[in-house]
């Protein structure tokens, strides 16, 4: 199946010994001149890249306190060196956080620190070199910016601020990376990663309206380009086609019914996912999350709320307001903008949604904390609401829950391994890889509790589980979409489900009395 | 007064100078550099009260480290507040009278100096054992390590071996405080610790000892989880929106 070796899983942890070097062929395609003007990169090395790319870091450190802090004050205490995935599934010593921070360190110390520029050799300075830059590539594009290290490090030091100034820097001299910057492209001109344009989106929505009526009997809408609805719904454009990501759709749409609340999806701005972030881009990251804005006052919508994707949630939590605020437009009684796990929960919490739970009694569940909610998001207005309220709504859809292992979950939890603009399949061996640890703790939780699905509300992590799983001798088809079991679940007004139960239960009545 | 009492005597000026004029310079980049986003690691806190807190646990505690590796916490539990005992013994050199807690922290101060040395040498042991910290360490990891340990040692040697002239030392300390020369005793042990505590000082602003510092600036742990509530605009993000 696979050229490389798939890890092994086993029964516990085990942190592995140096293999140095184990990784240093993996590298993402290099992004075509094409690719890189757009998003206003150079095409190609410049002869004065070395100048270039100091400037850049210099102009970086003035602009992101956490870059200057994090770069002087690590101790290489090596806290952090058993914390990443793919260290843990690579064995390679340049995956660990604080050697991967030290690729862009050793150059920040020979150019912008006293010790560096004079004693070199004693706090391993080292020249900007081709190899260097060509290194930077290599392993800044082994870190998903899951900010896992950032939770065990003494000082809070966060490797995804340091792999964005990196990539920033490798974009300022034209070593983009392709999958990212051509995405990021598509966005600009069509309005979400996949490409899909107007036309295709209305028949794709379409088409769901229609298999969601047949299957409850029940005209559930998906609108489009809707003006003067209350919501605008920004989802992960994977949502519109992908398994098990489309399920998940169908549920907000059956739950936006259910609530009997007004809502559109925008074909301008149909993507959620921002992959400005994961280039540490952000103006660009500014001009892709501009779009939503936009639609918003154009459609002149009241609210808006965002579909199951990991990074699109941080940014539109941590960052929406700060790159395209404020949004004194929209309606201050909620909040800007909402996620639809907490949207679906509040109707759960007022009793407004009825709920089916015998309807996924096929499957048991275990839920995978997206890297990117668990530790770069809130929810629900309480400390921690990321870690409670998907699972209170699977436990509402559900029977069958169980959790992973304390270790591998909440703000501990592991990265799919496919975050942060990884995830395509010119490095599927580093993404197989970094799965390592998530479907380590999947394994146990199937052997001991008999679990056979694993839930998540992030578009990328239920499209890299469907790629790895089988790697590991799961099947693609057990990550499913939060929404896709309230989907299973959810008993609509007039629906064929509602008859169903409502028959039964006055038939079982009659039984009572006689 | 001999050529080494003047010489030490400008030496720690110079020290404490390069000591308080280098970190304040570093502290403030640090404060004015902008943040432009919110980036605590979640889940955080969600009022100032809460991040003051949140610090707190960090700063005393170590709170992260306990959950990474309870190695290295106990190690750098040992040897940072094994320090700052010490440190505080070390006040009677400079108080007169002795301020009376010093009195009540001297025994333990003493005795602190050997949890500050196991400490050390617990780290230390670390980056030669364990094949992931032996990797990432420098030269300069093994040399700020040597420092401290070889201050420890000579400090220890002075207090439980070969005492020095305390009541001459005193004087000589009091006269720094006060802008007065006095005579230090000439004794190796004690030219040794202050020799490398000079060293210490002036490396202080320009190493990694900047984390001290340095933690209470870092984003990820001093900011509130607001971002719903509050706009956060960093000034030179401000001027994008303007370009348009």
């Amino acid at each position: 199946m696979a050229d490389f070796d798939v890890p092994e899983l086993n029964e516990y942890p085990i942190v592995p010994k140096l293999r140095e070097g184990a990784m240093a062929h993996s590298a993402p395609f290099v992004a075509a001149g094409k690719f890189q003007g757009p998003l206003g990169f150079p095409g190609e090395l410049p002869d004065n890249w070395k100048d270039v790319a100091i400037d850049k870091m210099g102009e970086l450190l003035g602009k992101y306190r956490s870059l200057q802090v994090f770069l002087d004050i690590c101790v290489h205490c090596g806290a952090c060196t058993d914390k990443c995935h793919y260290y843990l599934g690579t064995s390679d010593p340049k995956n660990m956080p604080v050697a991967r921070q030290d690729l862009l360190r050793k150059v920040y110390r020979r150019y912008f620190t006293f010790a560096g520029k004079y004693f070199p050799k004693l706090v391993g300075a080292v020249d900007l070199t081709e190899d260097v830059l060509d290194e930077w590539y290599t392993y800044f594009h082994q870190c998903s910016q899951c900010r896992r290290c950032s939770v065990f490090c003494p000082y809070g030091i966060d490797t995804a601020e340091i792999s964005m100034a990196a990539r920033e820097i490798l974009d300022s001299v034209g070593k983009g990376q392709k999958y990212c910057n051509e995405i990021l492209g598509k966005v600009f001109v069509i309005g979400n990663n996949l490409g899909l344009p107007e036309p295709a989106l209305k028949n794709t929505l379409e088409g769901l309206e229609e298999d969601i009526e047949e299957e409850t009997g029940v005209k559930v809408r998906l609108p489009l380009d809707e003006k003067g609805v209350d919501i605008l719904l920004v989802t992960p454009s994977a949502d519109f086609f992908a398994e098990p990501h489309v399920d998940g759709l169908m549920g907000y749409a059956k739950v936006f019914h259910a609530a009997g609340v007004s809502w559109t999806l925008s074909s301008y701005a149909s993507e959620a996912g921002n992959f400005g972030m994961f280039i540490g881009s952000y103006e660009n990251m500014r001009r892709a999350a501009m779009r939503i804005r936009e639609a918003a006052i154009d459609l002149g919508v009241k609210r808006i709320v965002f579909g199951e994707c990991g990074h699109a949630w941080r940014i539109a939590y941590s960052f929406l307001d700060t790159l395209i605020g404020p949004f004194d437009f929209l309606d201050q009684n909620y909040p800007i903008p909402q996620h639809i796990c907490e949207f679906t929960n509040n109707l759960l919490k007022e009793g407004k949604l009825r709920m089916n739970k015998a309807e996924n009694d096929h499957m048991k569940l275990t839920f995978h904390d997206s890297c990117n909610v668990a530790r770069g998001a809130g929810m629900g207005q309480v400390e921690g609401g990321q870690f409670t309220i998907p699972r209170d709504l699977i436990r509402a859809s559900c029977n069958y829950f169980y959790d992973m292992d304390q270790d591998t979950i909440l703000d501990a939890t592991f990265c799919c391994g496919g975050g942060g603009g990884l995830l395509t399949d010119d490095i599927i061996e580093l993404r197989v890889k970094g799965a390592q640890p998530r479907m380590e703790a999947l394994k146990k939780v199937t052997e001991e509790h008999g679990v056979t699905n694993l839930a998540a509300i992030c578009a990328i992590c239920k499209s890299q589980f469907a790629k790895t799983l089988p790697y590991y001798g799961f099947t693609m088809d057990q990550i499913v979409s939060v929404h896709q079991l309230v989907s299973n679940a959810i008993v609509l007004k007039g629906s064929e489900q509602e008859a169903e139960l409502d028959g039964s239960a006055e038939q079982q009545g009659e039984a009572e009395t006689a | 007064m001999s050529l080494v009492s003047t010489l030490y005597f400008g030496l720690f000026y110079a020290a404490t100078l390069i000591l308080v004029i280098g970190v304040a310079m570093r502290i403030k980049k640090y404060a004015q550099t902008p943040a432009p986003l919110v980036i605590p690691t979640m889940p955080a806190p969600r009022t100032e009260a809460g991040v003051i807190m949140r610090m707190f646990r960090e700063v005393v505690f170590f709170e992260s480290l306990f959950r990474a590796n309870k190695w290295t916490w106990i190690f750098g539990y040992l040897f940072h507040f094994g320090m700052v005992l010490v440190l505080l013994r070390h006040l009677r050199y400079f108080t007169e009278p002795v301020w009376f807690w010093v009195n009540w922290v001297q025994p333990f101060g003493k005795y602190a100096a050997f949890a500050m040395l196991a400490g050390l040498l617990g780290l230390w042991a670390r980056r030669f054992l364990v094949d992931r910290v032996r990797y990432i360490s420098t030269p300069s990891d093994h040399l700020m390590l040597a420092l401290l340990v070889g201050i420890a040692l000579s400090g220890m040697g002075m207090t439980f071996l070969v005492h020095t002239d305390v009541v001459s030392l005193k004087a000589f300390a009091l006269g720094l405080l006060y802008l007065s020369p006095q005579p230090l005793p000439v004794d190796l042990l004690l030219l040794t610790h202050l020799g490398l505590v000079v060293t210490l000082l002036v490396v202080f602003p320009i190493s990694k000892l900047l984390h001290a510092p340095g933690v209470f600036f870092s984003p990820t742990r001093n900011q509130t989880d607001n971002s719903r509530e509050r706009r956060h605009i960093a000034d030179w993000a401000k001027e994008l929106e303007t370009k348009q």
